[in-house]
């Protein structure tokens, strides 16, 4: 009976059952396989999440993405500026840094990547706390105010791809969306 | 049921009130007896509001229907959390230890009066929460993630909510040092109590936790203190919101080998092996705040690694060995009852009808299958990224706390209300079907917020189709078919809800008065209860066949599950 007490004092002298006992070393291999599997993947594995990560006050960074957009802004064949719904859309140099910041309610700017290209990809909240999830990829990150995250990101598909904010931001947090666009 | 009190003096200076209960023989205290229903009682009535929240929350993510707007959404989402993750868990939990300790102990309850103030100090900080979150300005949700400022009247709210649970649990250990002292038992406590004290000690750890935290974020609602660091209010934070769920995981294991005993006479295949899987908790479950901060910048992988796995899966690996011994139990003790034919017969011929025992059988199927293998997944350090705060998140955790922990506790509830109350159940047919209904309608939430978690929709939204935002992006059909079949599970888990509440309640007031001469138990309990007493506590050479076929189905689900998303993360586009 489980609600009453064993009379031996010494339960935990017992013998265990031979059928529990496999059970439990099947299970602790299975937790250990799991256990260095994540390790593993550090090595063998192409989706591993940068710890790299900056302590920045929210006016520097908000500075910071305005004057990469500004200087990276894209042009048309005539020379204007591309904006898509009056968001600017950059395109940073190949293999250069690409700057993303969360705000009420939206990821701004749009930023335009080479398809098989590394970028090193910065993220950092200039108000609350957001949610970076890229779809349909379906990449899911946090981002905080006063951090800046940086990661390398290598888009391995083209297309318009959607920003979702998966951090609950307020009142507009179902509205809150951004692009990254990928070109072949 | 048991002769624990053979033996015992009552002690003079304490003018304790006893009555010995027919059915069990247990030697239940009046004080006690009088809090477990105050305690059981108040968290029915945070079920049945946070209940009702949470189909208000599920019936606006139906696309289809959208019944809330979004303002009401998001406060209704926030009270929802508070309501039963928080109050209702934790009232019954705080019912659970004072039965695992006084009743099932033979011992009177420590300082009685200290456990009013305890059981004062909670409903006022539930009924405080509740206010400030109605009045609107404290719509932040259950996590409250600064920047995101609630009214001081939330955090504090919760902070005395906290001094209440944290003073019931100090009650708790303070009547097993009166049972031990004053010998009201001989020996190792029972597995149940044993159960209940790691529940115990994982709840002054997260109760701790919240209190670390939310002080300095109350005086930051004060403007006392300038600014929270929004990366270490996550940390502690989830100390609290995380390892907390442990205690229900602990609590509700231990309800589990309550019933199959009272209900079946299981005893445990062996004490040690229960024992040690109850003793991994405490040692490692307090790890669970990492669950939470595998997507977070600024923390190491070694840091996410080993306390995502809780220290190489040593605590998962306690969850897995009662995945085995809690059937292995039940099926040892269906054998000796008589039905040992086939692999099956043990399970087909369970008392199905009994509420106490399907409502457990299932919580600990669903716990297992649904919630367990969904929680590691999600903990795995880099496989979080494919679901990390979208709404597979709430389905995971509705898989261990409503398909898992509530229902447990419902299935519990059965056999407190004839025990405790002295009343039996009132409508037996509806009680029968209760657990079924409830059941499924879990499962269900949790399947299909699961399924549309991976398709990448959000937690915590009030419009996928996100109609407002300057960029537009529309998710597919299929997770428009997910929140619909979520919310019908919703419906299906509400009406599940209100029969249990109805049952429970019309039983405590107008039931079958069972302290009169000759009443007997509608839902019976083990009669071979009193001579499983004296015998030793473990099985002697058991049979399973039946359960070494289940737990091979698990592993098989499991590991299958397991690599189906590292399969996934491998065609994500390449990150680090």
């Amino acid at each position: 009976m489980a609600i009453t007490p064993p009379s031996n004092r010494l339960w935990y002298k017992e013998p265990i059952q031979a059928i529990e006992l496999g059970w439990i070393i099947l299970a602790f291999l299975w937790g250990l396989f799991m256990f260095f599997f994540m390790i593993a993947w550090h090595f063998i594995g192409d989706q591993n999440l940068s710890t790299e990560t900056y302590r920045v006050t929210t006016d520097a960074y908000e500075a910071r993405v305005e004057a990469f957009a500004e200087e990276f802004q894209k042009k048309d064949a005539e020379g204007n500026l591309v904006e898509e719904e009056g968001v600017p859309v950059v395109a940073p140099p190949e293999g250069g840094d690409v700057y993303i910041l969360a705000r009420l309610w939206e990821f701004w700017p749009v930023v335009e990547l080479k398809k098989g290209v590394a970028y090193r990809i910065h993220l950092s909240s200039v108000d609350w706390q957001h949610g970076f999830s890229l779809q349909p990829t379906n990449i899911n990150l946090s981002v905080h105010p006063g951090y800046e995250h940086v990661f390398t990101l290598t888009p391995t598909e083209s297309g318009p791809f959607g920003i979702v904010c998966n951090e609950f931001c307020g009142i507009g947090h179902h509205s809150m969306t951004g692009r990254i666009r990928v070109v072949e | 049921m048991t002769t624990i009190d053979t033996g015992a003096v009552p002690v003079s200076g304490s003018n304790a009130r006893y009555r010995t209960c027919k059915f069990t023989g247990l030697r239940i205290e009046s004080n006690a007896e009088t809090l477990i229903k105050a305690n059981a009682v108040a968290a029915v009535v945070f079920l049945m509001l946070g209940g009702l929240m949470g189909l208000g929350v599920a019936l606006t993510r139906w696309p289809a229907v959208q019944l809330l707007p979004a303002d009401w959404f998001y406060l209704t989402l926030t009270g929802h959390g508070a309501n039963v993750l928080l109050f209702w868990i934790l009232f019954f939990e705080i019912a659970i230890l004072y039965f695992a300790s006084a009743v099932i102990l033979g011992a009177r309850l420590a300082a009685p009066k200290l456990a009013w103030l305890a059981f004062i100090l909670m409903l006022g900080g539930a009924l405080m929460a509740n206010y400030a979150v109605l009045r609107g300005d404290s719509t932040v949700m259950f996590t409250s993630y600064p920047p995101m400022m609630a009214t001081q009247w939330f955090y504090l709210s919760l902070i005395i909510f906290a001094v209440g649970a944290l003073l019931a649990v100090i009650l708790f250990f303070a009547t097993l040092v009166i049972a031990k002292s004053e010998k009201t038992y001989n020996g190792s406590v029972p597995l149940v109590t044993f159960g209940a004290i790691t529940a115990a000690i994982i709840a002054v750890f997260t109760l701790a936790s919240g209190a670390i935290i939310l002080i300095p974020t109350w005086l930051w609602s004060l403007g006392l203190i300038s600014g929270i660091d929004t990366l270490m209010y996550k940390v502690i934070w989830w100390g609290m919101g995380h390892s907390s769920q442990q205690i229900n995981v602990s609590a509700h294991v231990s309800i589990w080998y309550a019933i199959a005993a009272m209900v079946l006479g299981a005893k445990p295949l062996s004490e040690k092996v229960s024992r040690m899987a109850f003793f991994m908790y405490i040692l490692f479950l307090q790890l669970a705040s990492a669950h939470h901060l595998l997507a977070e910048p600024g923390l190491s992988s070694t840091w996410k690694i080993v306390n995502t796995s809780y220290m190489m899966y040593l605590a998962v690996l306690g969850s897995m060995i009662h995945g085995l011994t809690v059937p292995g139990a039940i099926e040892a003790a269906q054998r000796r009852n008589g039905f040992n034919r086939g692999w099956f017969e043990w399970l087909t011929k369970a008392p199905w009808g009994n509420p106490a025992f399907a409502g457990m059988f299932m919580s600990l199927v669903m716990f297992g299958f649904i919630g367990g293998i969904s929680g590691v997944v999600l903990g795995t350090e880099q496989l979080n990224v494919l679901m990390h705060n979208t709404i597979y998140v709430p389905g995971h955790f509705h898989g261990t706390v409503v398909a898992g922990t509530t229902l447990a506790f419902m299935a519990g509830t059965y056999l407190i209300v004839p025990l405790i109350f002295q009343r039996d159940i009132i409508w037996p047919t509806i009680a029968k079907w209760q657990p079924y209904v409830f059941g499924l309608g879990a499962g269900g939430i949790s399947m299909f917020m699961m399924g549309a978690g991976t398709l990448g929709v959000p937690r915590r939204s009030w419009d996928i189709s996100m109609t407002d935002a300057t960029h537009a992006y529309e998710f597919p059909a299929a997770a428009y078919l997910m929140l619909g079949l979520n919310g019908v599970s919703a419906i299906m888990a509400a009406i599940g809800g209100v029969m249990f509440i109805l049952v429970v309640v019309f039983s405590i007031l107008a039931g079958p008065k069972l302290s009169v001469a000759g009443a007997k138990l509608h839902f019976p309990l083990h009669d071979k209860g009193r001579e499983a007493v004296s015998e030793y506590g473990s099985e002697e050479h058991p049979k399973l066949p039946g359960t070494i076929v289940l737990v091979t189905l698990f592993f098989i689900c499991f590991v299958l599950y397991y690599f189906v998303n590292w399969k996934y993360l491998s065609e994500l586009w390449l990150f680090n």
